[in-house]
Protein backbone atom coordinates (compact mmCIF):
# COMPACT_ATOMS: atom_id res chain seq x y z
CA UNK A 1 0.00 0.00 0.00
CA UNK A 2 1.33 3.49 -1.10
CA UNK A 3 1.94 5.48 2.25
CA UNK A 4 2.15 8.76 1.14
CA UNK A 5 0.29 11.10 -0.61
CA UNK A 6 1.21 14.19 -2.96
CA UNK A 7 0.61 17.99 -2.10
CA UNK A 8 0.94 21.27 -3.53
CA UNK A 9 3.15 24.59 -2.72
CA UNK A 10 3.64 27.66 -4.52
CA UNK A 11 7.12 26.56 -6.60
CA UNK A 12 8.18 30.37 -4.72
CA UNK A 13 8.00 28.52 -1.49
CA UNK A 14 9.51 25.06 -3.03
CA UNK A 15 12.60 27.26 -4.25
CA UNK A 16 13.20 28.81 -0.97
CA UNK A 17 12.93 25.81 0.98
CA UNK A 18 15.00 24.25 -1.08
CA UNK A 19 17.27 26.92 -0.52
CA UNK A 20 17.68 26.90 2.87
CA UNK A 21 17.85 23.09 3.29
CA UNK A 22 21.05 23.09 1.50
CA UNK A 23 23.76 21.92 3.83
CA UNK A 24 21.11 21.28 6.61
CA UNK A 25 20.20 17.85 8.29
CA UNK A 26 16.53 18.02 5.92
CA UNK A 27 17.85 15.66 2.63
CA UNK A 28 14.60 17.01 0.73
CA UNK A 29 11.92 19.37 0.87
CA UNK A 30 9.21 16.38 1.71
CA UNK A 31 11.23 16.00 4.47
CA UNK A 32 11.22 19.31 6.00
CA UNK A 33 7.80 19.69 4.50
CA UNK A 34 6.61 16.82 7.27
CA UNK A 35 8.49 18.43 10.09
CA UNK A 36 6.80 21.46 9.81
CA UNK A 37 3.38 20.16 9.38
CA UNK A 38 4.13 18.06 12.42
CA UNK A 39 5.67 20.51 14.22
CA UNK A 40 2.56 22.64 13.43
CA UNK A 41 -0.28 20.44 14.31
CA UNK A 42 1.42 19.48 17.81
CA UNK A 43 1.52 23.05 18.31
CA UNK A 44 -2.29 23.78 17.17
CA UNK A 45 -3.16 21.08 19.90
CA UNK A 46 -6.22 20.50 20.55
CA UNK A 47 -7.56 17.95 18.18
CA UNK A 48 -7.77 14.41 20.13
CA UNK A 49 -9.74 15.61 22.53
CA UNK A 50 -13.65 14.14 21.94
CA UNK A 51 -14.78 13.50 25.54
CA UNK A 52 -18.36 14.50 25.48
CA UNK A 53 -19.55 16.37 28.77
CA UNK A 54 -20.82 13.86 30.40
CA UNK A 55 -17.46 11.54 30.08
CA UNK A 56 -16.16 14.33 31.39
CA UNK A 57 -18.17 14.35 34.47
CA UNK A 58 -17.75 10.69 35.18
CA UNK A 59 -13.96 11.00 35.06
CA UNK A 60 -13.80 14.42 37.50
CA UNK A 61 -15.70 12.21 39.61
CA UNK A 62 -13.34 10.13 39.74
CA UNK A 63 -10.52 12.21 40.28
CA UNK A 64 -12.52 14.29 43.10
CA UNK A 65 -13.08 10.45 44.53
CA UNK A 66 -9.02 9.55 44.47
CA UNK A 67 -8.44 13.15 45.98
CA UNK A 68 -6.63 14.52 43.12
CA UNK A 69 -9.38 17.81 43.09
CA UNK B 1 -3.52 20.49 25.46
CA UNK B 2 -0.65 18.58 23.50
CA UNK B 3 -2.17 16.41 20.72
CA UNK B 4 -1.47 13.12 21.68
CA UNK B 5 1.14 10.75 19.55
CA UNK B 6 -0.11 10.38 16.15
CA UNK B 7 -2.77 12.65 16.33
CA UNK B 8 -5.24 11.20 17.98
CA UNK B 9 -5.84 8.77 21.48
CA UNK B 10 -6.54 5.96 21.51
CA UNK B 11 -9.61 4.59 22.84
CA UNK B 12 -10.18 0.59 22.86
CA UNK B 13 -11.47 0.66 25.78
CA UNK B 14 -15.06 -2.19 25.52
CA UNK B 15 -17.88 -0.67 27.55
CA UNK B 16 -22.00 -1.27 27.87
CA UNK B 17 -23.62 -3.47 25.03
CA UNK B 18 -20.23 -4.06 23.07
CA UNK B 19 -18.21 -5.39 26.28
CA UNK B 20 -21.32 -7.81 26.96
CA UNK B 21 -21.46 -8.88 23.79
CA UNK B 22 -17.86 -9.54 23.39
CA UNK B 23 -17.43 -11.17 26.81
CA UNK B 24 -20.19 -13.90 25.43
CA UNK B 25 -18.04 -14.05 22.25
CA UNK B 26 -14.53 -14.90 24.26
CA UNK B 27 -16.40 -17.58 26.27
CA UNK B 28 -15.80 -20.07 23.00
CA UNK B 29 -12.57 -18.61 21.79
CA UNK B 30 -9.10 -19.40 22.19
CA UNK B 31 -7.67 -18.42 25.15
CA UNK B 32 -3.96 -17.44 25.77
CA UNK B 33 -2.93 -16.42 29.58
CA UNK B 34 -0.34 -13.37 29.84
CA UNK B 35 2.24 -12.18 32.40
CA UNK B 36 1.73 -9.09 34.55
CA UNK B 37 3.97 -7.38 32.02
CA UNK B 38 2.11 -8.02 29.15
CA UNK B 39 -1.36 -7.76 30.43
CA UNK B 40 -0.15 -3.97 31.38
CA UNK B 41 1.19 -3.70 27.48
CA UNK B 42 -2.57 -4.98 26.46
CA UNK B 43 -3.81 -2.20 28.97
CA UNK B 44 -1.52 0.54 28.19
CA UNK B 45 -2.51 0.29 23.61
CA UNK B 46 -6.16 0.10 24.79
CA UNK B 47 -6.05 3.07 27.25
CA UNK B 48 -3.81 5.35 24.64
CA UNK B 49 -0.73 5.05 26.37
CA UNK B 50 0.53 3.84 23.53
CA UNK B 51 -1.20 5.62 21.43
CA UNK B 52 -1.16 5.77 18.33
CA UNK B 53 -0.74 2.07 18.41
CA UNK B 54 -4.01 0.00 18.64
CA UNK B 55 -2.66 -3.77 18.99
CA UNK B 56 0.95 -5.04 18.67
CA UNK B 57 2.92 -4.74 15.79
CA UNK B 58 3.08 -6.33 12.79
CA UNK B 59 6.29 -7.54 10.82
CA UNK B 60 6.18 -4.04 8.88
CA UNK B 61 6.13 -2.19 11.96
CA UNK B 62 8.98 -4.12 14.20
CA UNK B 63 11.28 -3.87 11.44
CA UNK B 64 11.20 0.13 10.83
CA UNK B 65 11.23 0.62 14.72
CA UNK B 66 14.09 -2.00 15.29
CA UNK B 67 16.00 -0.38 11.85
CA UNK B 68 14.62 3.43 11.64
CA UNK B 69 13.27 4.13 15.39
CA UNK B 70 9.63 4.85 13.40
CA UNK B 71 6.79 2.84 12.83
CA UNK B 72 5.89 2.19 8.97
CA UNK B 73 4.52 5.51 8.63
CA UNK B 74 7.47 7.71 10.19
CA UNK B 75 5.97 8.48 13.53
CA UNK B 76 8.45 7.87 16.07
CA UNK B 77 8.51 4.93 17.93
CA UNK B 78 11.46 2.90 19.20
CA UNK B 79 10.28 0.15 22.32
CA UNK B 80 8.87 -2.90 19.79
CA UNK B 81 5.38 -3.50 21.65
CA UNK B 82 5.17 -7.25 20.39
CA UNK B 83 2.93 -10.60 21.84
CA UNK B 84 5.10 -13.62 21.64
CA UNK B 85 3.91 -16.66 21.31
CA UNK B 86 4.64 -21.08 20.78
CA UNK B 87 4.33 -22.84 17.83
CA UNK B 88 1.53 -25.25 19.63
CA UNK B 89 -0.08 -21.67 20.61
CA UNK B 90 -0.10 -20.23 17.17
CA UNK B 91 -1.40 -23.52 15.56
CA UNK B 92 -4.78 -23.05 17.51
CA UNK B 93 -5.04 -19.15 16.65
CA UNK B 94 -8.21 -18.55 14.89
CA UNK B 95 -9.28 -14.71 13.80
CA UNK B 96 -9.43 -13.78 17.57
CA UNK B 97 -8.01 -14.50 20.45
CA UNK B 98 -9.10 -14.26 23.99
CA UNK B 99 -5.87 -12.63 26.36
CA UNK B 100 -6.41 -13.52 29.75
CA UNK B 101 -4.61 -12.26 32.87
CA UNK B 102 -5.04 -14.84 36.22
CA UNK B 103 -7.23 -16.73 34.55
CA UNK B 104 -9.77 -13.58 33.97
CA UNK B 105 -10.14 -12.44 30.24
CA UNK B 106 -8.18 -8.98 29.88
CA UNK B 107 -8.61 -8.38 26.15
CA UNK B 108 -10.03 -9.59 22.62
CA UNK B 109 -7.89 -9.81 19.82
CA UNK B 110 -8.08 -9.37 16.06
CA UNK B 111 -5.37 -11.78 14.76
CA UNK B 112 -4.07 -9.84 11.36
CA UNK B 113 -0.06 -11.75 11.60
CA UNK B 114 1.94 -14.44 13.24
CA UNK B 115 5.28 -13.77 11.81
CA UNK B 116 8.72 -15.21 12.67
CA UNK B 117 11.49 -12.91 13.81
CA UNK B 118 15.22 -12.33 14.42
CA UNK B 119 15.76 -12.62 18.33
CA UNK B 120 19.64 -11.10 17.88
CA UNK B 121 18.06 -8.38 15.44
CA UNK B 122 15.83 -7.28 17.83
CA UNK B 123 18.44 -6.58 20.89
CA UNK B 124 20.67 -5.07 18.63
CA UNK B 125 17.82 -2.80 17.44
CA UNK B 126 16.67 -1.60 20.81
CA UNK B 127 19.40 -2.43 23.02
CA UNK B 128 22.61 -1.94 20.85
CA UNK B 129 23.91 -4.91 22.23
CA UNK B 130 23.66 -9.05 22.40
CA UNK B 131 25.28 -9.28 25.68
CA UNK B 132 23.26 -11.86 27.53
CA UNK B 133 24.92 -9.48 30.87
CA UNK B 134 22.41 -6.84 29.83
CA UNK B 135 18.35 -7.74 31.38
CA UNK B 136 16.55 -6.53 28.12
CA UNK B 137 18.63 -8.95 26.08
CA UNK B 138 18.58 -12.04 28.15
CA UNK B 139 14.10 -10.94 28.18
CA UNK B 140 14.55 -11.35 24.71
CA UNK B 141 16.14 -14.31 23.90
CA UNK B 142 13.87 -15.97 26.01
CA UNK B 143 10.96 -14.64 24.21
CA UNK B 144 8.41 -18.12 22.46
CA UNK B 145 9.75 -18.05 18.74
CA UNK B 146 7.29 -16.40 17.27
CA UNK B 147 5.01 -12.69 17.56
CA UNK B 148 1.04 -12.57 17.03
CA UNK B 149 0.18 -9.04 15.68
CA UNK B 150 -3.55 -7.34 15.89
CA UNK B 151 -5.64 -4.54 17.40
CA UNK B 152 -7.10 -5.60 21.29
CA UNK B 153 -10.31 -4.56 22.62
CA UNK B 154 -10.04 -4.03 26.45
CA UNK B 155 -12.90 -6.36 28.54
CA UNK B 156 -11.38 -5.81 32.01
CA UNK B 157 -8.98 -3.48 33.52
CA UNK B 158 -5.89 -5.23 35.03
CA UNK B 159 -5.44 -5.55 38.75
CA UNK B 160 -3.11 -2.88 40.09
CA UNK B 161 -1.55 -2.92 43.43
CA UNK B 162 -2.04 1.19 43.43
CA UNK B 163 -5.01 1.31 42.52
CA UNK B 164 -5.38 5.55 44.20
CA UNK B 165 -2.86 5.95 41.29
CA UNK B 166 -3.81 4.59 38.37
CA UNK B 167 -5.00 7.22 35.73
CA UNK B 168 -5.59 7.34 32.11
CA UNK B 169 -4.49 9.43 29.84
CA UNK B 170 -7.56 10.64 29.24
CA UNK B 171 -7.94 11.18 33.13
CA UNK B 172 -5.06 12.93 33.35
CA UNK B 173 -5.93 15.09 30.28
CA UNK B 174 -8.62 16.42 32.17
CA UNK B 175 -7.10 16.71 35.35
CA UNK B 176 -4.47 18.85 33.58
CA UNK B 177 -7.16 20.86 32.31
CA UNK B 178 -9.15 21.09 35.77
CA UNK B 179 -6.23 22.18 37.36
CA UNK B 180 -5.62 24.84 34.94
CA UNK B 181 -2.27 23.59 33.33
CA UNK B 182 -1.21 24.73 29.90
CA UNK B 183 1.92 23.19 30.46
CA UNK B 184 3.57 20.18 32.21
CA UNK B 185 6.63 18.27 32.83
CA UNK B 186 6.86 14.47 33.32
CA UNK B 187 9.05 12.70 35.46
CA UNK B 188 10.03 9.19 34.93
CA UNK B 189 11.57 7.33 37.75
CA UNK B 190 11.95 3.70 39.21
CA UNK B 191 13.85 4.93 42.06
CA UNK B 192 12.82 6.74 45.63
CA UNK B 193 13.34 10.38 45.30
CA UNK B 194 17.13 11.90 46.63
CA UNK B 195 17.26 15.73 46.83
CA UNK B 196 19.04 15.78 43.74
CA UNK B 197 15.92 14.17 42.05
CA UNK B 198 13.43 16.60 43.97
CA UNK B 199 16.08 19.67 43.25
CA UNK B 200 15.64 18.72 39.01
CA UNK B 201 12.05 18.81 39.36
CA UNK B 202 11.52 22.24 41.18
CA UNK B 203 13.74 23.48 38.93
CA UNK B 204 11.83 22.29 35.50
CA UNK B 205 8.79 23.07 37.92
CA UNK B 206 9.99 26.30 38.09
CA UNK B 207 9.40 26.96 34.15
CA UNK B 208 6.38 25.14 33.55
CA UNK B 209 2.38 24.89 35.09
CA UNK B 210 2.58 21.75 36.54
CA UNK B 211 4.34 18.51 37.89
CA UNK B 212 3.65 14.99 36.86
CA UNK B 213 5.43 12.49 38.81
CA UNK B 214 5.11 9.09 37.44
CA UNK B 215 7.22 6.16 38.66
CA UNK B 216 6.91 2.99 36.37
CA UNK B 217 5.27 0.17 38.95
CA UNK B 218 6.21 -3.86 37.22
CA UNK B 219 8.96 -5.94 36.43
CA UNK B 220 12.28 -4.63 37.43
CA UNK B 221 15.53 -6.16 37.75
CA UNK B 222 16.79 -7.18 41.39
CA UNK B 223 18.54 -4.50 43.63
CA UNK B 224 15.90 -1.85 41.96
CA UNK B 225 13.83 -0.16 44.86
CA UNK B 226 10.28 -2.34 44.86
CA UNK B 227 7.34 -0.36 43.86
CA UNK B 228 5.55 0.37 47.42
CA UNK B 229 8.28 1.70 48.42
CA UNK B 230 8.88 3.88 45.95
CA UNK B 231 5.02 5.06 46.17
CA UNK B 232 5.51 5.70 49.55
CA UNK B 233 8.92 7.65 49.49
CA UNK B 234 7.40 10.06 47.09
CA UNK B 235 3.88 10.19 49.00
CA UNK B 236 6.43 11.13 51.84
CA UNK B 237 8.45 13.78 49.89
CA UNK B 238 4.83 15.42 48.12
CA UNK B 239 3.43 15.74 51.39
CA UNK B 240 6.11 17.61 53.22
CA UNK B 241 7.98 19.22 50.14
CA UNK B 242 5.59 19.95 47.33
CA UNK B 243 2.53 22.33 46.45
CA UNK B 244 -0.81 20.44 46.30
CA UNK B 245 -1.51 22.49 42.85
CA UNK B 246 1.44 21.91 40.97
CA UNK B 247 2.74 18.40 41.27
CA UNK B 248 0.64 15.02 40.92
CA UNK B 249 1.32 11.51 41.57
CA UNK B 250 0.42 8.75 39.55
CA UNK B 251 1.98 5.09 38.36
CA UNK B 252 2.62 4.10 35.07
CA UNK B 253 2.39 0.18 34.91
CA UNK B 254 4.67 -0.83 32.32
CA UNK B 255 8.03 -3.16 32.70
CA UNK B 256 11.62 -0.98 32.92
CA UNK B 257 13.51 -2.18 29.92
CA UNK B 258 16.69 -0.58 30.67
CA UNK B 259 17.04 -0.05 27.37
CA UNK B 260 18.87 3.55 27.82
CA UNK B 261 18.54 6.26 24.67
CA UNK B 262 15.40 3.94 22.93
CA UNK B 263 14.02 3.86 26.16
CA UNK B 264 14.11 7.74 26.98
CA UNK B 265 12.30 7.82 23.75
CA UNK B 266 9.30 5.49 24.28
CA UNK B 267 9.09 7.27 27.76
CA UNK B 268 8.81 10.75 26.39
CA UNK B 269 6.45 9.81 23.74
CA UNK B 270 4.22 7.73 26.77
CA UNK B 271 4.32 11.12 28.91
CA UNK B 272 3.39 13.09 25.72
CA UNK B 273 -0.23 10.82 25.57
CA UNK B 274 -0.54 11.62 29.19
CA UNK B 275 -0.99 14.91 28.39
CA UNK B 276 3.02 16.91 28.86
CA UNK B 277 4.66 19.23 26.86
CA UNK B 278 7.81 18.52 28.31
CA UNK B 279 9.73 15.86 29.90
CA UNK B 280 12.74 15.64 31.55
CA UNK B 281 16.03 13.38 30.68
CA UNK B 282 18.70 13.23 33.32
CA UNK B 283 22.15 11.33 32.99
CA UNK B 284 21.91 7.73 32.00
CA UNK B 285 18.14 7.89 31.80
CA UNK B 286 17.07 4.41 32.03
CA UNK B 287 19.77 2.06 31.27
CA UNK B 288 21.84 -0.17 33.11
CA UNK B 289 25.41 -0.82 34.18
CA UNK B 290 27.94 0.39 31.20
CA UNK B 291 26.11 -0.07 28.61
CA UNK B 292 24.80 3.06 27.70
CA UNK B 293 27.41 6.68 27.17
CA UNK B 294 26.04 9.23 30.17
CA UNK B 295 24.30 11.21 27.87
CA UNK B 296 23.16 8.98 24.92
CA UNK B 297 19.46 9.10 26.31
CA UNK B 298 19.54 13.05 25.70
CA UNK B 299 21.60 13.28 22.26
CA UNK B 300 18.88 10.82 20.72
CA UNK B 301 16.59 13.50 20.95
CA UNK B 302 18.22 15.08 18.33
CA UNK B 303 16.72 12.75 15.71
CA UNK B 304 13.59 13.25 16.45
CA UNK B 305 12.52 16.65 16.30
CA UNK B 306 8.80 15.51 15.25
CA UNK B 307 8.71 14.05 18.52
CA UNK B 308 6.10 16.34 19.82
CA UNK B 309 7.09 16.89 23.37
CA UNK B 310 10.00 19.07 25.00
CA UNK B 311 12.54 16.93 26.26
CA UNK B 312 14.42 18.82 29.27
CA UNK B 313 17.96 17.89 29.37
CA UNK B 314 19.95 17.83 33.04
CA UNK B 315 23.33 17.36 33.76
CA UNK B 316 24.14 15.83 37.20
CA UNK B 317 23.32 17.68 40.33
CA UNK B 318 25.13 17.77 43.50
CA UNK B 319 25.33 19.07 46.59
CA UNK B 320 28.18 21.93 47.26
CA UNK B 321 29.50 22.28 50.86
CA UNK B 322 31.25 26.01 50.26
CA UNK B 323 28.25 27.21 48.33
CA UNK B 324 25.64 25.82 50.65
CA UNK B 325 22.94 24.05 48.29
CA UNK B 326 22.32 22.14 45.43
CA UNK B 327 24.62 22.86 42.22
CA UNK B 328 25.97 21.74 38.97
CA UNK B 329 29.11 22.18 37.08
CA UNK B 330 27.90 24.48 35.26
CA UNK B 331 27.31 26.88 38.30
CA UNK B 332 29.53 25.95 41.09
CA UNK B 333 33.28 26.57 41.17
CA UNK B 334 34.51 24.59 43.97
CA UNK B 335 36.52 21.46 43.65
CA UNK B 336 35.24 17.77 43.94
CA UNK B 337 36.38 17.89 47.77
CA UNK B 338 33.15 20.10 48.30
CA UNK B 339 30.96 18.10 46.43
CA UNK B 340 28.40 15.25 47.55
CA UNK B 341 27.41 13.26 44.53
CA UNK B 342 24.04 12.06 44.07
CA UNK B 343 23.02 8.61 43.19
CA UNK B 344 20.28 5.97 43.49
CA UNK B 345 23.77 3.72 44.29
CA UNK B 346 25.09 5.53 46.72
CA UNK B 347 21.47 5.99 48.68
CA UNK B 348 20.87 1.90 47.91
CA UNK B 349 24.35 1.96 49.81
CA UNK B 350 23.10 4.11 52.76
CA UNK B 351 20.47 2.46 53.08
CA UNK B 352 22.00 -1.10 53.10
CA UNK B 353 24.45 0.22 55.74
CA UNK B 354 27.15 0.02 53.41
CA UNK B 355 27.75 3.43 53.32
CA UNK B 356 27.75 6.65 55.90
CA UNK B 357 24.49 8.06 55.42
CA UNK B 358 24.80 12.40 54.44
CA UNK B 359 22.11 14.74 55.86
CA UNK B 360 21.94 16.26 52.18
CA UNK B 361 21.00 13.55 50.56
CA UNK B 362 17.74 12.57 51.42
CA UNK B 363 14.92 13.94 53.35
CA UNK B 364 14.64 12.70 56.52
CA UNK B 365 10.84 12.38 56.03
CA UNK B 366 11.77 9.88 53.01
CA UNK B 367 14.35 8.13 54.48
CA UNK B 368 12.03 7.14 57.72
CA UNK B 369 9.46 5.63 54.90
CA UNK B 370 11.68 3.96 53.34
CA UNK B 371 13.29 2.62 56.71
CA UNK B 372 10.43 1.18 58.08
CA UNK B 373 10.90 -1.66 55.22
CA UNK B 374 12.52 -4.24 56.42
CA UNK B 375 13.62 -5.42 52.66
CA UNK B 376 12.80 -2.29 50.43
CA UNK B 377 15.06 -3.57 47.40
CA UNK B 378 13.85 -6.06 44.34
CA UNK B 379 15.27 -9.52 45.79
CA UNK B 380 18.33 -11.59 44.18
CA UNK B 381 20.82 -9.16 44.02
Amino acid sequence: MKRTKEVKIPLSLYRAIEEKIEGSDFLSVSEFITYAARKALTELGGHGEQLSEEEKEEIRKRLRALGYL
Amino acid sequence: MVVPHGGRLVDRVLKGDRRKEALERARVLPKLELSRELAFEVENIATGVFSPLEGFLGREDLESVLDHGRLANDVPWTIPIVLDISEDVAKSIRDELVLCYLGEPVAIMEVEEVYTYDKERMALGVYGTTSEEHPGVLKVKGMKELLVAGKVELLNPVPSPFPKYKLSPKETRVLFELKGWRTVVGFQTRNVPHIGHEYVQKTALTFVDGLFINPVVGRKKPGDFKDEVIIAAYEALMENYYLRDTAVLAVLQMEMRYAGPKEAVHHAIVRKNFGCTHFIVGRDHAGVGNFYPPYAAQEIFEDYPDIGIVPLFFRSFFYCRRCGGVVNEKICPHGEEHKVNFSGTKLRRVLKGEEDAEEVLIRPEVEEVIRSYPEPFVEGG
